[in-house]
């Protein structure tokens, strides 16, 4: 038996993801984004999360799928790495469940359509069901996003 | 007892006590006759060491114990302060500062401080007198010649004196005295040196002229002068000042000279006890003043007024922690929003008492508002309250004599800023100390007075912070700027050869760059100027260096208050709102269509007789909702970025608001056009306009 991991489940164009619940702060309903101009298209914007403005990301967009309008179930989980603070949009997220470390695989080429590298690992939950571990230095790379700004701009 | 309940408590008094040790010490340097000074020291030594002894740190309670047995000597009269002493106190002082530290960091207080202590004790057995006959002659002689200054002269005086006589100048010895009723005897040495300055050059004055400036001098003062006038002449001219009791003008010869620079053997000794007074008395002196425009004289009374007022404010004031505030803070935009809420609820439900009490909860959150927002902020004096020691010995160090002048001690900034600008101002003026002040020889030489000054200002300028530091000292040399920045591959020759004034002096905030000559203690170590400037363009703010060579140079940092509060016009922009900062609006109006011209494809307007650029916001910020070309009629909002002005044309005025500033954060930074962010009463996040970003 390896270490028990807690993570945070959630949904993204038919696929699970998990991030590790240390690194989430909340998770929240949609709210009010305020645009912020001459960002990457999948940077929505900013909220006001309890007094403080925190940047919100389409994450469908920062992985290059089809983005969606928010629907009921869109929640969006604020997660800090290191002094970063960034909101993601995702399609749903309502599970915390305990995961074997031992069960988590490294990731193969391709998976879903997101690149490798922003992945940790597949983690597999029994009756065929697997979650893809999120690499979130990886997602909140900053220097990535400024290749993209230049890109479209 | 669980001490660790008591340990920041005692951490925070043990500093209190440090810093107004520190400061009475200084003080104390520059009255030393000032018993009340010394027993100042001696309650707070005493309370610091029964708090460490409560706390059980033996070490620091035994320090400060041998400390208390040479303060209370000295404040029994039985011991006369010497700068050795001082300088023993002071290092008593570093240790213990050591030790406090030691403790905030998890240690146990322990430290090896027996050179330090056995300094004490020889001080306090009389023994350090017999060790230096030197400071011995200093402390006898120091009443003896208490009222009779002597006056000598140094190498460098010296040889302008002899230069001047031998091209045909008179120099003269010229002895004043006023008379004992005189009221404003600053205000007469100053006529007086206004009639020789007049007439010639002051090339030396017992007291300095910042001692004779402040009336620190009993009724005599002597003057040192090279003129072409006559001596009855002068003594005519001397004697027309009102008050003037008596002048003595002697006439200077090679020989006079040669025994004022040449001290026998019993001058030798009296030259010691000058430099050990001078020392004592004038290595620093630091005038706290609200306003520079007010007399030095005004400084002194303002100076006791706030030491006596100190104490009630100490038992008024709690400390909190930072992280508390944070939180409260977030709370209470939180009932911001819930108050709009509120608000709209009970002008749709319309019910007299609901509508009351909304009303009354509104207005006690406003006030609420304003309370939570103010806590937050700092005085600077927080951060400059560590720097006239740390410049009385840089100045020893290194020689020199520099009075540090601080204005502007009480403007407020944000704590996340106070925090982080005190490193970048240690840097600028160790700077000014090292590579700006020059020595005591050189200035006497370059005709300034022997006490270089130096002034640290703050205050507030729109929705920024100055922070100036001023030195009156050798300026940027460019020659030598340029020539080091070339060699080190800063820039090239061809690029030397376009660069402005201004953009030379920029060079010595270059990476790697250095024109120390040798390294010294305090700079020139490659911890260079580079660090300064991106730790303050790290923080949002900016620097710049205005220098004239050999005149002295200004260092002025610009710092965003980040946190706090600014007045800012709210504008619509389609479904979107901005804010702009009201610092920068000149005025706002509205123009027609018609009013816009086109000039080589750029639009302008005609706005007070000159022509302005319009700058279409909307374009700027690609608003999705909005388009200002079809509009007939255009708001307008005049902007300046210091003499450039431009017209920013908006989609309607909401009004003007006290608004909260806030980051975006870490993940979005340089975004174009856009300083920061505020959230609105209806919990929105608005955007903050960088109107220096819309004038190019």
């Amino acid at each position: 038996m390896g270490e028990e991991l807690k993570v945070i489940v959630f949904a993204l164009a038919e696929e699970e993801y998990g991030i590790e619940v240390d690194k989430v702060r909340t998770i929240e309903r949609m709210s009010p984004i305020t645009r912020v101009p001459k960002t990457a298209a999948f940077i929505k914007g900013v909220m006001n999360l309890r007094g403080v403005v925190v940047p919100v990301v389409d994450l469908r967009g920062r992985f290059g799928l089809p983005e969606q309008e928010p629907t009921d179930n869109s929640r969006i989980i604020v997660v800090a790495v290191d002094d970063l603070e960034v909101g993601f949009i995702v399609d749903s997220a309502n599970d915390v469940i305990d995961i074997d470390t031992d069960n988590i695989d490294s990731p193969p080429e391709i998976v879903g359509g997101v690149k490798a590298k922003y992945l940790h690992g597949i983690a597999k939950l029994g009756d065929s069901r697997l979650l893809i571990m999120l690499n979130l230095v990886e997602v909140l790379n900053k220097n990535e996003i400024e290749q993209l700004m230049q890109l479209e701009g | 007892m669980d001490m660790n309940a008591y340990l920041s408590m005692f951490i925070d008094e043990s500093n209190d006590h440090l810093q107004s040790l520190n400061e009475n010490l200084l003080r104390l340097e520059g009255e030393p006759e000032d018993l009340s000074i010394v027993q100042n020291i001696f309650r707070s030594a005493h309370t610091l060491k029964g708090m460490s002894a409560t706390m059980g740190y033996e070490d620091l309670a035994a320090l400060t114990h041998e400390m208390e047995n040479v303060l209370d000597l000295v404040r029994n009269s039985k011991l006369k302060m010497d700068s050795f002493i001082f300088d023993t106190l002071f290092k008593g002082l570093d240790a213990l500062e050591a030790m406090v530290q030691d403790v905030v960091n998890g240690g146990t207080g322990k430290a090896d401080v027996t050179s330090i202590v056995s300094a004490l004790q020889s001080i306090f057995s009389g023994e350090h007198k017999q060790a230096e006959p030197d400071q011995k002659a200093a402390a006898t002689g120091e009443s003896a010649s208490a009222d009779k200054p002597i006056l000598l002269l140094d190498e460098y005086q010296t040889s302008v004196l002899k230069q001047s006589i031998d091209s045909g100048h008179q120099a003269y010895h010229i002895h004043v005295t006023i008379r004992e009723d005189c009221l404003l005897k600053a205000v007469r040495a100053y006529m007086v040196f206004n009639l020789l300055e007049a007439h010639g050059e002051i090339v030396k004055s017992e007291p300095s002229v910042q001692d004779l400036e402040q009336e620190k001098f009993d009724r005599s003062f002597t003057v040192f002068t090279i003129t072409q006038t006559k001596l009855e002449d002068l003594h005519v001219q001397i004697m027309n000042v009102s008050e003037v009791e008596s002048a003595v003008v002697t006439l200077l010869d090679e020989e006079s000279l040669h025994l004022l620079s040449t001290p026998t053997a019993s001058q030798q000794a009296e030259n010691e006890i000058k430099k050990a007074k001078e020392e004592v008395a004038a290595a620093i002196a630091v005038i706290e003043k609200k306003d520079e425009d007010k007399a030095p004289a005004a400084a002194a009374p303002r100076k006791e007024a706030a030491a006596a007022a100190a104490p009630a404010a100490v038992n008024r004031t709690i400390r909190v922690d930072i992280d508390r505030l944070d939180t409260l803070m977030n709370l209470f935009s939180e009932l911001l929003i819930d108050r709009v809420r509120l608000e709209q609820l009970s002008s749709e439900i319309k019910r007299n008492d609901l509508t009351e009490t909304v009303e009354h909860m509104t207005r006690v959150s406003t006030d609420l508002q304003n309370i939570v927002l103010k806590l937050r902020m700092v005085p600077v004096d927080s951060v400059f309250n560590r720097f006239p020691r740390m410049i009385r010995d840089l100045a020893k160090s290194l020689d020199k004599k520099i009075e540090l002048v601080i204005t502007g001690a009480d403007t407020e900034l944000d704590r996340t800023v106070i925090d982080e600008i005190g490193d970048p101002l240690v840097h600028l003026l160790r700077n000014s100390v090292d590579h700006g002040i020059e020595t005591v020889e050189e200035r006497i030489a370059a005709g300034k007075s022997e006490v270089g000054t130096i002034y640290l200002r703050a205050y507030h300028s729109g929705n920024h912070v100055f922070i100036e530091v001023e030195e009156d000292g050798r300026g940027i040399n460019q020659e030598r700027v340029l020539k080091t920045a070339i060699k080190n591959g800063v820039v090239t020759e061809d690029e030397a050869k376009k660069l402005s004034s201004d953009e030379i002096n920029m060079l010595i905030f270059a990476a790697g760059f250095s024109t120390a000559e040798k390294i010294s203690d305090i700079s020139g170590r490659g911890v260079g100027l580079d660090v300064v400037r991106s730790k303050i363009t790290s923080l949002g703010g900016n620097v710049t260096i205005d220098s004239a060579f050999g005149r002295g140079t200004k260092f002025s940092v610009q710092l965003p208050l980040t946190l706090s509060i600014i007045s800012a016009m709210l504008i619509k922009l389609g479904s979107e709102k901005y804010a702009i900062p009201l610092s920068s609006i000149v005025e706002t109006s509205i123009i027609r269509r018609s009013q816009i011209l086109n000039v080589h494809g750029n639009l302008m307007i005609e706005f007070r007789n000159t022509v302005i650029p319009l700058v279409s916001l909307s374009r700027v910020l690609e608003t999705p909702d909005f388009n200002d070309s079809a509009e007939e009629e255009t708001e307008i909002v005049v902007v300046r970025k210091g003499e450039k002005w431009a017209a920013v044309t908006v989609d309607e005025f909401i009004g003007q608001n006290e608004i909260v500033l806030k980051t975006l954060g870490k993940y979005l930074t340089n975004i174009e056009a856009i300083s920061g962010a505020t959230i609105l009463g209806d919990g929105q996040v608005a955007l903050i306009i960088d109107p220096n970003a819309l004038i190019k």
